[in-house]
């Protein structure tokens, strides 16, 4: 038989129906909801239409929950999640609502309940669905109607993509993060550098990973414009799954860890197109523009449209440093931040907090600065290792668990000029609010700009 | 779903690449009815935060107002996966877009709501809105059954759709129909899954 790549594999496995045409009818077997599902329980309903596997389905809201403690206020939004809390229980869906401790961000939420596992298909109405491939899951993101479709029958009528193997060899520095090295990799193939093709990540600096930090890969993938992103399932992923609510046990454990061991690319498997990356030449990285592929190395300058020669390219440059109000020339280490947000479905688990807080120890925050926890579970994880301590001595917010100002969409907002330091995943333009300008980065770089009152390298502060 | 055969509109150049679905709707319109997020297309582009009309922006000139197509730059459409960004285009009148590419999930969501995204060369694209900025309101002619697109200079250029697809726009339905007569096969395939990982 040829040799298959993980995606091959796992693609054919879940072939229901293959047309002539190239189209395939792909069976689903898990879908994740939010607080943005709404409108595919609507459409089953005005079609007369059950949801087909409310086993496979799992919900939790995070887009619309506030930030702050207590219930949401607003009431439209409070409209919203109480919405979603009847779709699901009338619809049986397992659920982590809010009060719930389990309650988070739904990318953050399926990992660490073992809902996400190696082969398996996962779809959600969210497009950084992507994130879950760091176990070895083909997941990607679907607009409405394709919820609707996936909830009425389980399925969804895909035509193939292409497959991309991204490489990143050798050893990251000290100070260098998985965060570093996804906005490296954009950097490097841009933000439509992935259109059209499932990524697999590999190569010894991946291998090397945490799940925590293949997880903030991944769930990039999209920002390079990618279906998905995926990591072949190892000794690191099998450890992580074992003993989640809802990973196998038993004798079911050992069977899967068998199947899932089967699952990386055979050694011949090619690839449309290859990507590598040394990993000894990634350093900490910001963004200074308006899409994910304006990132640089924090010891880098803001760069001149002038000296752009593609006009198309040079004429967004332009754009985008009028909206970011900066000069080109100026050393991203001068820039003054107003505010800092650590959180989001890229960097918001135990890991990321913990790297954030050990940069703070002891110091002070300049400007006013926040840390989301990605799930209540995550928060109540850090709090008993005393890291909301160092967090709040320091000055930081300590807030409830969701999307919060990542998208914004719970009210949680800059003000138009705002420069937010952010451990986001979209630097797009009015992303975190209208006029705001926002800088992607990991979170020491965010905890060391809260900590400098500017941007600033981390590996300056740790060493 | 609206059928969609063939169009000959006023076509409307952005040539900025890598237009997001934020852009197109920002997230603190999402949570509206649709009937109300009309006025939410391109809004910070469209409109100053005192709510006065922004007249350098392209979408308020007067040349294209009825524009019914959209020839944007590379990776039109990437970004966030709302489906809200396709819904307000279409209820602003848009029913096709031009590009040498688009965001995956953009381009998905067109095809679910009888929209056209149409792929062509970059070269190409980036003329016609050449054309389009130099002589503004003229007009562009698709047609899908044969596949074809014919700029304001007359050229028309072929474009690559998967027949599926094709289908289900020309006759306006969506694939759920399509798919619930595939039942057997998909309880065949639930049926052996059982068997094979039955921790699932
Ligand atoms: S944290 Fe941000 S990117 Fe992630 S799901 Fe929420 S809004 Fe989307």
């Amino acid at each position: 038989m040829l040799a298959q790549s993980m995606f091959e594999k796992i693609w054919r496995r879940h072939v229901v129906v293959d047309r002539d045409d190239g189209y395939a009818l792909i069976y689903i077997d898990r879908h994740l909801m939010h607080d943005g599902s709404g409108a595919g329980f609507a459409r089953l309903r005005e079609r007369g239409l059950p949801l087909r596997r409310s086993d496979r389905a799992a919900a939790t809201p995070d887009h619309y929950v506030p930030s702050r403690a207590g219930p949401q206020t607003d009431p439209h939004f409070a409209q919203t999640l109480e919405q979603m809390r009847r779709n699901t229980a009338a619809a049986h869906v397992t659920m982590f609502g809010l009060g719930d401790i389990r309650q988070g961000i739904a990318h953050v939420v399926g990992p660490e309940q073992g809902l996400t596992q190696p082969g398996l298909t996962l779809v959600c109405g969210d497009s950084h669905t992507s994130t879950h491939g760091a176990l070895g899951a083909l997941a990607f993101g679907i607009g409405s109607s394709e919820v609707f479709h996936v909830m009425a029958t389980q399925c969804l009528w895909q035509r193939k993509p292409k497959a991309m193997r991204i490489s990143v060899e050798g050893s990251l520095a000290s100070g260098v993060t998985a965060k570093d090295v996804i906005l490296a990799i954009i950097a490097k193939i841009g933000a439509a550098g992935a259109v059209g093709h499932v990524v697999e990540y590999a190569g010894s600096a991946i291998r090397s990973l945490s799940i925590e930090g293949r997880l903030t890969v991944c769930n990039m993938s999209i920002e390079a414009g990618a279906r998905a992103g995926m990591i072949a399932p190892d000794d690191t992923t099998i450890a992580y799954l074992q003993g989640r609510p809802f990973a196998p046990a038993g004798e079911n454990w050992d069977k899967a860890v068998a199947f899932w061991r089967s699952l990386r690319s055979d050694e011949e498997a090619t690839f449309d197109r290859e990507v590598t990356l040394k990993a000894e030449d990634i350093a900490p990285m910001v963004t200074w523009g308006t899409s994910p592929e304006d990132a640089l190395p924090i010891t880098g300058r803001i760069p001149d449209p002038a000296s752009e020669s593609d006009t198309l390219r040079k004429e967004a440059m332009r754009r985008a440093l009028d909206y970011m109000g900066l000069v080109p020339g100026t050393p991203l280490q001068e820039l003054a931040v107003d505010h800092v947000f650590i959180g989001s479905c890229t960097n918001s688990r135990i890991e990321d907090l913990r790297a954030a807080a050990s940069v703070v120890k002891g110091r002070k925050a300049r400007v006013s600065s926040w840390v989301v926890a990605g799930s209540g579970l995550i928060k109540q994880q850090a709090e008993a290792e005393g890291i909301n301590k160092i967090f709040q001595d320091a000055g930081f917010e300590w807030r409830e668990p969701g999307c919060s100002m990542c998208v914004g969409m719970n009210g949680d907002i800059g003000q138009p000029g705002q420069r937010i330091a952010s451990t986001s995943n979209r630097n797009f333009v009015g992303r975190q609010g209208r006029g705001v300008r926002t800088h992607l980065m990991s979170p020491a770089m965010a905890a060391a700009a809260a900590i400098c009152g500017h941007f600033s390298d981390v590996r300056r502060l740790t060493a | 779903m609206v059928p969609f055969t063939s169009l000959s509109a006023v076509a409307v150049p952005l040539d900025q690449p890598n237009i997001d679905t934020d852009q197109i709707i920002p997230a603190r319109y999402l949570g509206r009815p649709r009937a109300a997020q009309v006025d939410a297309m391109f809004h910070d582009l469209r409109f100053n935060p005192d709510g006065s009309s922004r007249g350098e922006f392209i979408l308020n000139k007067p040349a294209f107002a009825g524009a019914k197509i959209v020839v944007a730059a590379r990776n039109f459409g990437c970004g966030s996966s709302r489906e809200n960004a396709v819904t307000v285009m279409l209820d602003n009148g848009f029913r096709a877009f031009i590009a040498p590419s688009f965001g995956d999930i953009f381009f998905n969501n067109c095809l679910q709501n009888g929209a056209l995204p149409v792929k062509l060369d970059e070269a190409r694209v980036a003329a016609i809105r050449q054309m389009l900025h130099q002589s503004p309101s003229r007009t562009i002619s698709i047609d899908l059954a044969t596949q074809s697109v014919t700029g304001p200079d007359g050229q028309t250029d072929r474009f690559d759709i998967d027949p599926f697809r094709k289908d289900c726009l020309l006759k306006g339905v969506d694939d759920v129909d399509l798919t619930l007569t595939y039942r057997n096969e998909i309880e065949r395939f639930e049926a052996a899954q059982r068997q094979e990982l039955p921790w699932l």
